[in-house]
């Protein structure tokens, strides 16, 4: 009985691929130092133009004076937004300046967070979600999409004639509609590689389509129509007593 | 990051609008006072032992008070907490989880155990997630012997690794911090202790952290160098081999230096250091702790200045025939002098001694003695005027010492500062002035060349007009002085050097006496003198001025002891000239005679500092060559100058010292001045000073290269790398390289 049992074949175990620990690691995508470059260095100027520096007094005018540096996230944001989308080493100076704060103090800001981008971006900022909601729902379909849309970039890339930049980025919070992405300051939801195209190509053409949903439902409604409060809302006096009414 | 522990005041508008040095201090970011009020004690038990501490200290000051050891890394005493390395960890009754206990205040009644199963996995987890980054180049890394990590590891570490990553380790690229700091930054653990030093302390505000995560490093983020004279002591600080010493590099191991405890001499603060030597030579400088006196830091000319101690030596006595130097043995030397003394003719006051800056007391008084007997008067300091009695006179010792005391700075609400950039004449000192500001509402007030104090200041002017100003009360500054409790004016040694120190001193001191109920009180005495030379307040204190007329007397025979920064045209062509000394510097080349000295670490000797507090320095190593210490070289003299000194040991020539001076030799302590001496000493000095005019020139900046101050420093390598890197600018070849090959990046 045993010799039957050994004379089985022991089937095998499938072949491990990560027996070890080999997930490859992840580096932020830029570097955490500053090197000068032709475009990026402190020589070359950077101011807020009249709105925007109106606007960033209204900012610091919302903290007390000694703490004035803590405006220091909406004046990066609001020069990365004068700058073409990045913030440069000049535009970290004249926020320290502004803020009379030492610069190291701004650097530290602008590389703590990722969605300072201290390289320049294309025109059109184009953010996949891939965090696991999105997966789930096929976040990689369109990320290949937009990839292979922009002739086989990498995430991180900017297309040749400079319109379009990809990144991949975690959760941005828009899961009941995932999966999804962001292009600029919109969010495009319920994507599907077709849609994806579209959306893309839109822009390509200096379209700005209609942000939310691509799938047609509104906001995340139950894709499948309504299956509750399906009657129609009942109105104020309804179903009250008759002096009530 | 920086801790902003509890608010009492915002600071007024007025620190808003105040003057800005230019490159780092920025006043818009002092934000609130915080000393913190002294509170009860509370009680605790650790490990089942009941200790008391001060209401609000940590938990981990608890447990040390206790007897417990905590391992850690980023907790430090003397910098803001960060809690960020957690190898801190204890257990808290009634905690769910072990708690970091640098960032936890002590509280009243609580249970701590800091021995328990519970805390030694979790400080073993620490230290696996340590070392998991950690690269393990420990016999090839010069913190090995003296690291944090290695010691710690010893108790937490595991004896099997767990990391398989093929990736490898993380790895960050090596940051350019000048030629006085040498960075591996793979062996960084984030602990932050050099940021919060940089920022805190130093005042150099351009150290911090990029990057988040795993990706954070430390660094300027620009290419910078960290230009603080107080950079060195990130390399003590450092618990990894991130940050070492670059001249040390390679050098030594901790095991083998013999260490010596003693007293720095490149400025007057006299801070307390410990010399390590290998052999015959002095390997490196590091500070001890005292928090009299330099608290735990030292600057960056006494930690590198001691390779300056192998250079430009004088190791045999020097005749000179013709127009070179000839070696000699002593005797020939000491019979050279003689017989020259003899020839000049020198009677009386044409016998001229001088005192340079690195003098100890030993020889001064020596010297002293051997010149009086010899029938002069004519005790010159190496100073700018030192030729004639200085302005304040020597007869009371307020009138030229720092009062205040250097904790006492501390205290202080309202700084004047009069012709003084102290963090060039005093850097240790002026880091406590730099603490105070950030976190009381000290107000600083300068009179003299504009500097980057790394503390913001209101500019007052530039000469003597700006100080008559201040008496009279016509500022705002002035105003708020007078309101002050404890109001310090602190005067540069410079004044003293300045035409117009005559008219300075008469203005303040008549300020003081008038102010008397602020400025000199039993508990204060806010008049303070910074000298910036380690032996002028001991010179002052045995009394090396001259009198009046030997003051004018154009000497015949010049001894120099340690006088490197006299006037070549100060000197007679007739005269014959000594100088004894260590270094080969400007004094040995006006000589006639030279007699080699020892250097200050290779003699035990008292130092005064500017507060008049005598130290005792020790030898490290034996001088070197045919160097013998100063005093004897002077005592051996005296015999064949016919006035023989009647002390044949150091301790004989000690009691001397206590004829002159009881607190020559009463070390280590303090002896103020009562106030109505100090206020007898002003009156005098007022009347003394009742008839100088005012010619308006301008304070100066008495030390402008910082690293290179005497002929230690001058001798120096490493302190002429820092003068190219820092001080004219000049691009330390390193920065060069990295700039080039990264250019191609992005």
């Amino acid at each position: 009985m045993l010799a039957a049992r050994l004379s089985k074949p022991v089937p095998r175990l499938p072949p491990s691929v990560r027996r070890i620990s080999s997930s490859s690691s992840r580096r932020s995508d830029a570097l955490f130092v500053h090197r000068d470059t032709t475009y990026n260095n402190p020589k070359i100027p950077f101011e807020f133009n009249a709105d925007n520096l109106k606007r960033a007094q209204e900012i610091i005018s919302h903290y007390p004076p000694q703490y004035k540096k803590a405006a220091v996230i909406p004046l990066l944001d609001l020069g990365q937004r004068q700058n073409k989308g990045w913030t440069s080493i000049s535009v970290m100076n004249y926020i320290a300046k502004l803020l009379e704060m030492p610069p190291m103090r701004v650097y530290e800001v602008a590389t703590f967070y990722t969605m300072f981008n201290r390289e320049p971006i294309g025109e059109n900022f184009v953010q996949v979600c891939t965090t696991t909601p999105c997966m789930l729902r096929g976040a990689y379909d369109v990320l290949d999409t937009v990839c292979n849309h922009f002739g086989g970039i990498k995430p991180g890339d900017t297309t040749k004639d400079g319109k379009f930049t990809v990144i991949e980025v975690e959760c941005q919070g828009a899961c009941s509609n995932a999966p999804m992405m962001v292009v600029n300051d919109d969010f495009y939801e319920d994507l599907t590689p077709e849609t994806t195209k579209k959306v893309l190509e839109a822009f390509a053409k200096g379209q700005k389509p209609k942000p939310g949903p691509q799938s047609g439902r509104r906001t995340s409604e139950n894709s499948a129509g309504l299956t509750a409060l399906t009657s129609k809302p009942y109105g104020p006096g309804e179903f009250c007593q008759p002096e009530f009414q | 990051m920086l801790r902003l522990v509890s608010a009492s005041k915002p600071a007024s508008a007025s620190i808003l609008t105040k003057v800005t040095p230019s490159s780092s201090s920025f006043t818009g970011r002092r934000t609130f006072a915080s000393t913190s009020a002294r509170q009860g004690d509370i009680t605790l038990t650790v490990d089942g032992k009941e200790v008391t501490v001060p209401q609000g200290s940590a938990l981990i000051q608890a447990c040390e008070a206790a007897g417990a050891t905590i391992p850690r890394f980023c907790y430090h005493d003397r910098l803001a907490i960060a809690g960020n390395c957690r190898m801190c960890l204890v257990e808290v009754e009634r905690s769910p989880k072990p708690v970091a206990s640098c960032a936890m205040p002590a509280m009243p009644g609580s249970k701590v155990w800091t021995n328990t199963p519970l805390v030694h996995e979790a400080r073993e987890g620490v230290m696996e997630f340590l070392l998991s980054n950690h690269p393990l180049d420990c016999p090839i890394c010069d913190q090995g012997g003296e690291c944090d990590l290695q010691d710690q590891s010893m108790r937490y570490g595991a004896d099997r690794t767990r990391f398989h990553e093929i990736a490898g380790k993380r790895a960050v690229e090596d940051k350019d911090l000048g030629p006085l700091v040498k960075t591996s930054m793979n062996r960084c653990i984030q602990c932050t202790r050099c940021v919060r030093f940089a920022n805190e302390v130093a005042g150099v505000e351009e150290l911090g952290t990029t990057g988040r995560g795993n990706d954070l490093q430390i660094g300027m983020y620009v290419e910078k160098t960290m230009n603080s004279e107080l950079s060195g002591n990130v390399i003590d600080l450092c618990p990894v081999g991130a940050l070492t010493s670059k001249p040390y590099a390679f050098h030594a191991r901790p095991w083998e230096l013999k260490h010596t405890d003693s007293v720095d001499v490149m400025d007057a603060v006299g801070s307390n250091i410990r010399v390590d030597s290998r052999g015959l030579s002095v390997m490196r400088v590091q500070p001890r702790p005292n928090d009299d006196v330099n608290e735990e830091w030292i600057n960056d000319k006494t930690r590198f200045a001691y390779d300056g101690l192998r250079f430009q030596r004088l190791t045999t006595p020097l005749i000179k025939q013709g127009d070179r130097f000839v070696s000699a043995s002593w005797e020939d030397a000491l019979t050279a002098v003689a017989e020259g003394f003899r020839a000049s003719g020198a009677q009386d006051d044409e016998i001229q001694a001088v005192a340079g800056h690195l003098a100890d007391t030993e020889s001064m008084v020596a010297l002293k003695d051997l010149i009086n007997h010899l029938g002069s008067d004519n005790l010159t300091l190496d100073s700018v005027g030192g030729h004639a009695a200085p302005v304040h006179a020597v007869d009371v010792r307020s009138n030229y010492l720092f009062n205040a005391t250097i904790p006492g700075v501390e205290q202080a609400d309202c700084i004047l500062l009069v012709g003084s950039n102290p963090r060039h004449e005093a850097a240790v000192l002026n880091s406590r002035i730099r603490k105070s500001w950030l976190h009381t509402t000290l107000e600083v007030g300068l009179i003299g060349e504009r500097a980057d104090t790394a503390y913001g200041y209101e500019y007052l002017g530039a000469d003597a007009k700006a100080v008559a100003d201040f008496v009279a009360g016509k500022t705002d500054f002035a105003k708020k002085f007078m309101n002050a409790k404890k109001p310090l004016i602190i005067v540069g040694s410079a004044i003293t050097e300045h035409p117009d120190g005559p008219a300075v001193y008469n203005a303040l001191a008549k300020y003081v006496e008038k102010n008397k109920s602020q400025l000199v009180t039993p508990e204060w005495n806010g008049f303070a003198v910074l000298q910036r030379v380690a032996s002028r307040a001991a010179a002052y204190d045995v009394g090396f001025v001259p009198s009046r007329k030997a003051s004018q007397t154009k000497p015949k025979f010049i001894y120099l002891l340690n006088a490197d920064e006299v006037d070549p045209k100060s000197i007679p062509r007739d005269a014959f000239v000594v100088y004894q000394g260590h270094h080969g510097d400007l004094g040995a080349q006006l000589a006639d005679v030279c007699l080699p000295g020892a250097a200050y670490t290779e003699k035990g000797m008292t130092w005064v500092n500017t507060e008049g507090r005598a130290q005792m320095g020790r030898a490290a190593v034996p001088p070197p060559g045919a160097s013998r210490e100063d005093w004897k070289i002077i005592r051996a003299l005296s015999e064949l100058l016919g006035a023989p000194l009647p002390y044949d040991d150091v301790l004989s020539l000690r009691d001397r010292m206590w004829e002159i001076s009881p607190t020559l030799v009463r070390y280590d302590t303090l002896e103020h001045t009562s106030v109505d001496v100090a206020l007898a000493g002003l009156k005098t000095l007022a009347a003394a000073t009742a008839s100088a005019k005012v010619s308006g020139a301008p304070f100066v900046k008495p030390i402008s290269n910082f690293y290179q101050t005497d002929p230690i420093s001058r001798a120096s390598v490493t302190m002429a790398h820092c003068t190219r890197a820092f001080v004219k600018g000049e691009n330390y070849g390193f920065s060069e390289l990295s700039s080039k090959s990264e250019a191609a990046y992005a």
